[in-house]
């Protein structure tokens, strides 16, 4: 039988805030253990949570971003079950007004297959609500031990539709949601650093039929491979299972990397009860207009868009335009060059190639680069204007890069100046046509060819600094009168 | 008679005048303890030297010039419930044996600014959890007027060291009556603030929503004094409210002419004790007399109080006691197995019946498939008393009722009957659910034996001015907070 895969995904990625979620311990990565604590997050006694308004805002853009709906009342919840990592034995969650509601994340299968590119599905979310991390479980010899300095870190829960049927979908789903969070300054999505985890969800059901099949959850997954790897390895069980006219079970398993296996850690029948209800420690959220409108603010362009929007206005190659967007520093360092240039085909061709590979071998981001966005409109112009030749823009360039001054100033301390002075130009060629009897005879017997050796020769003879056209120009004067 | 029989208002004037030194009234205190203790059990522990030390601070700053306010040097009993830096915080317990506050709560920060020397750690049913202090781990509070009698409950070591004068003052907290309640049963004034009034942070929660913490005092003067201290918004509690704090001790004026007073039918029921019915008659003409105005109102969803606070209490109970695990603080298993063998272990050797049966009915009616009928259902009819007490404040200014059906029972007699021990708090539960105000002020005697009775005095939310001003009326006009039990 023809089976359809249904995958939904539950990620959970880091907020990027300088502080804890409902405490004023830093969020930094690394510390030694216990020492990014207090009795708030340590569930000390007494203690109570107070909510960071960042993680309330970046939480919110990353609805706006997603073309979600923003619910004006929300709440906390709490979230009860007794783990080790867990300060309180419950989690400050959102169980039924999420912060965010809806949206869509638009993903292009060129991050699977090159030759997809700009081929794109758009997978529907449920929700995205806040809530804090837990600490982190250690095991030694004969003890345990539990770091809390991630917990309390603020978490966004990001809940999609199964709309994803493919390994590849969930793969591109989850890099194209990366690459949102990442743009709007929202997350880090550091993987290393364990900022993007995600359960996921996955049935699979006869191809045209409406209900979904039995759902299975994987728990954990911290790399987009590993998602990969357990989508097409639990499909596979799931279709086999089926083939094989067994039953499938809702359950919760685990991904077991090195075996390459899923395997089953509890079935509905051991399902925890979290036994949700509101928060008394702290006050439903209210958003108002105008702070949303503050938010609404700092909604930045998304690279699809970009790209779009790039080839329209700067008439530049949509394969160029997709470098650019996919890093906004990058795509902002060439808007401020190409809005400051005539020729803005040319500046994408300095931007992605002579810049990025001298960047790339000097190990610099774009922020850092040493050339500036005005320098490279300039030295377009002073090639469009016949100023320097291609090829000594080329060694301006390398100038450029090395001490950051303008591509003007070099070229004139330089004295690289292109010469169309005639009368210059005229005494080279003089001395070239004295010089290559055999080559003018060539050229006046019809040899059209012979005409650029003469001209190579001029150009030798000024130091590149001729117009080759003026040459050409000059050289045909003389050998025709 | 030592300094530690006057009031903070008496001792500040002689304070501020040099007359005494917080020295001499701190070694009153201590002597005063030291002699009832081992009657009373008020206290946990306290330290004398601690005290005196700090109060010899507190000379020293006054000879050099320093201006202070009317609490500087005076000693302040703190529940056992509340963290105090430096100091055990069990909150009656064998499960936070061993656990050392890391910070001292808002509260207690605010007592210290304002000059006063925390003192000693009150005597508690376990976690809050009783009306009789006989749930406490350690042993129960004796009542200063019978000895043989429960002083109340949960706060029952703060308001029996007020009743015996062993400390001017000291702070409780008030969950369903746990201020009120041990107030009247020990003749002194005990004050539940406007949820929201006082700072929750470093309380340990019982049931985060009905929770606040107020003071026990010897006159309605002194607690005006002290609520006035601990009041006022605090960046660490989200639920404390940014309402500005008045000088409570400026509505004491003694004149209560037109101020309407609703007497609530439901709190006059046929079950009730005919002395306390009578004392609290006669309360309210004595305040006909002063020429406040008496209406009946009805509060008609006052019989479902109980029923929902017991199921929203210990809803949160269940979760805010799941952190006590063994994992970070406080006692812990031996030799467990795995996690959950040391939870079970943990939590079953630490918490006493009380606590573990109300984590059990917590965890139940929020259990999946229960949560609609109770937890949700109690929600809507807390709306409704909430509502009640709203409207009745739309015809008048404060409300008066008894604050406790009967005087102070007889240890043991109620301890193996929750059900009866629970209706003890029926006539103040209803005042944590509305969210709303209350002060218990002494207004009798039973007279075989001699057990004070307390008049209840309700306000609207962040009415505090208004119900002081009228225990402090009442007061006034009569002799009983002048009695003192004879010990
Ligand atoms: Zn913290």
């Amino acid at each position: 039988m023809d089976y359809e895969i249904c995958i939904g995904l539950e990620t959970h990625v880091q907020v990027k805030t300088r502080t804890k979620v409902f405490c004023a311990c830093p969020t930094e990565f690394g510390a030694e253990p216990n020492t990014n604590v207090c009795p708030v997050c340590l569930g000390y006694p007494g203690s109570l949570p107070v909510i960071n308004e960042v993680a309330i805002r970046k939480t919110v853009l990353a609805g706006m971003l997603v073309g979600a709906k923003i619910a004006h009342h929300s709440k906390f919840d709490r979230k009860n079950y007794f783990y080790p990592d867990m300060p309180k034995n419950y989690q400050i969650s959102q169980y039924d007004l999420p912060l965010v509601i809806g949206g869509t994340v638009e993903y292009d299968f060129g991050v699977v297959d090159k030759k997809r590119l700009g081929e794109t599905k758009v997978c529907r979310l449920t929700r995205i609500h806040l809530e804090e991390d837990v600490g982190k479980n250690f095991h030694f010899e004969r003890t345990s031990g539990v770091d809390f300095n991630r917990a309390g870190t603020p978490l966004m829960e990001i809940v999609s539709e199964p709309d994803l049927s493919s390994s590849d979908e969930a793969f591109a789903y989850l890099t194209a949601l990366k690459e949102i969070l990442i743009y709007g300054g929202i997350s880090d999505c550091d993987m290393e650093k364990g900022q993007v985890r995600c359960d996921v969800n996955i049935s699979v059901r006869p191809r045209g039929q409406k209900e979904l099949g039995q759902k299975v959850e994987i728990k954990n997954m911290n790399t987009f491979s590993g998602v990969r790897h357990a989508v097409d390895y639990e499909a596979q069980r799931q279709i086999e299972t089926l083939n094989r006219g067994g039953r499938l079970v809702q359950e919760t398993r685990r991904w077991d990397d090195m075996a390459g296996v899923t395997e089953s850690m509890r079935t509905k029948e051991h399902a925890h009860d979290y036994r949700y209800f509101p928060e008394p420690d702290l006050l439903p959220v209210s958003l108002n207009e105008a702070w949303l409108a503050e938010v609404r603010k700092l909604v930045p362009e998304l690279p699809s868009a970009k790209r779009k929007r790039m080839v329209g206005r700067y008439g530049i190659p949509p394969y160029d335009a997709g470098v650019l967007a996919a890093d906004a520093a990058l795509a902002d360092y060439f808007e401020a060059a190409a809005q400051a240039s005539k020729n803005p085909k040319s500046v994408v061709n300095w931007v992605t190639n002579d810049l990025l590979r001298d960047l790339a071998e000097a190990k610099l981001a774009i922020g850092q680069s040493p050339v500036k966005p005005p320098h490279i409109a300039e030295l377009v112009e002073l090639v469009d204007s016949g100023k320097i030749s291609s090829k000594i823009a080329k060694d301006v360039f390398v100038e450029m890069f090395k001490t950051g001054r303008a591509p003007a100033a070099i070229v004139a301390e330089k004295g690289l100046v292109q010469v169309s002075d005639t009368g210059a130009i005229g005494k080279f060629c003089d001395e070239v046509i004295a010089a290559n009897p055999k080559i003018v005879a060539d050229f006046k017997a019809g040899k059209e060819a012979a005409l650029n050796a003469l001209t190579g020769q001029v150009m030798k003879l000024s130091k590149g600094k001729a117009n080759p056209q003026a040459v050409r120009d000059a050289l045909r004067g003389k050998l025709s009168g | 008679m030592g300094l530690n029989d006057l009031t903070i208002h008496e001792l500040a004037g002689r304070l501020a005048k040099k007359e005494i030194a917080a020295a001499d009234l701190a070694r009153d205190v201590v002597a005063r303890t030291e002699a009832m203790e081992p009657k009373l059990h008020a206290f946990l522990e306290w330290n004398g030297g601690e005290l005196l030390t700090a109060a010899r601070d507190m000379d020293e700053r006054r000879a050099r010039g320093e201006v202070l306010g009317p609490l500087a040097g005076i000693p302040v009993g703190i529940k056992d419930v509340l963290n105090v830096q430096g100091h055990s915080c069990r909150c009656g317990s064998k499960i936070l044996q061993g656990y050392v506050a890391p910070y001292d709560a808002t509260v207690v920060a605010k007592l210290r600014a304002a000059g006063v020397i925390p003192f000693g750690r009150l005597n508690m049913d376990e976690f809050a959890m009783g009306s009789s202090t006989e749930n406490s781990a350690f042993g129960v509070t004796h009542n200063p007027w019978d000895l043989e009698r429960i002083p109340g409950g949960s706060s029952g070591g703060s308001a029996a060291a007020v009743a015996a004068a062993e400390v001017p003052a000291a702070l409780g907290s008030d969950t369903g009556g746990s201020i009120r309640q041990p107030a009247s049963l020990c003749g002194v004034v005990g004050m539940k603030p406007t949820y929201g009034r006082v700072s929750r942070f470093g309380l340990v929660a019982f049931a985060s929503s009905l929770d606040q913490i107020g003071p026990f005092a010897k006159d309605v003067t002194d607690a005006a004094l002290v609520l006035g201290a601990i009041s006022g918004r605090d960046p660490n509690d989200s639920t404390s409210v940014p309402e500005p704090v008045p000088d409570y001790t400026k509505a004491l004026t003694g004149d209560v002419k037109g101020l309407k007073l609703g007497l609530p039918k439901e709190y006059f029921i046929p079950g009730m004790d005919k002395e306390v019915d009578a004392a609290v008659r006669a309360a309210v003409d004595k305040l006909v007399s002063l020429g406040a105005e008496i209406i009946e109102i009805s509060l008609p969803h006052s019989d479902y109080g109980l029923a929902v606070y017991y199921i929203i209490a210990t809803a949160e109970a269940s979760a805010n006691l799941a952190r006590f695990d063994g994992v970070r603080y406080g006692s812990r298993a031996k030799d467990a197995k795995d996690p959950l063998d040391m939870y079970g272990r943990t939590r079953g050797a630490g918490f006493g019946p009380e606590v573990t049966r109300r984590i059990i009915l917590g965890t139940y009616v929020l259990s999946s498939g229960y949560y609609d009928a109770y937890y949700l259902r109690a929600q809507k009819v807390r709306t409704l008393i909430r509502r009640d007490f709203m409207e009745a404040f739309q015809k008048c200014d404060a409300i008066l009722t008894p604050t406790t059906p009967s005087a102070a029972f007889k240890i043991g007699e109620k301890a193996e009957d929750p059900l009866t021990m629970y209706l003890s708090d029926i006539f103040t539960v209803n005042v944590n659910l509305a969210g709303i105000c209350g002060v218990s002020v002494p207004c009798g005697f039973t007279k075989q034996p001699k057990l004070p009775i307390g008049l209840q005095v309700l306000g609207k939310p962040f009415g505090e001015a208004t119900i002081l001003k009228v225990a402090h009326a009442y007061e006034q006009a009569t002799e009983w907070h002048k009695e003192k039990p004879k010990i």
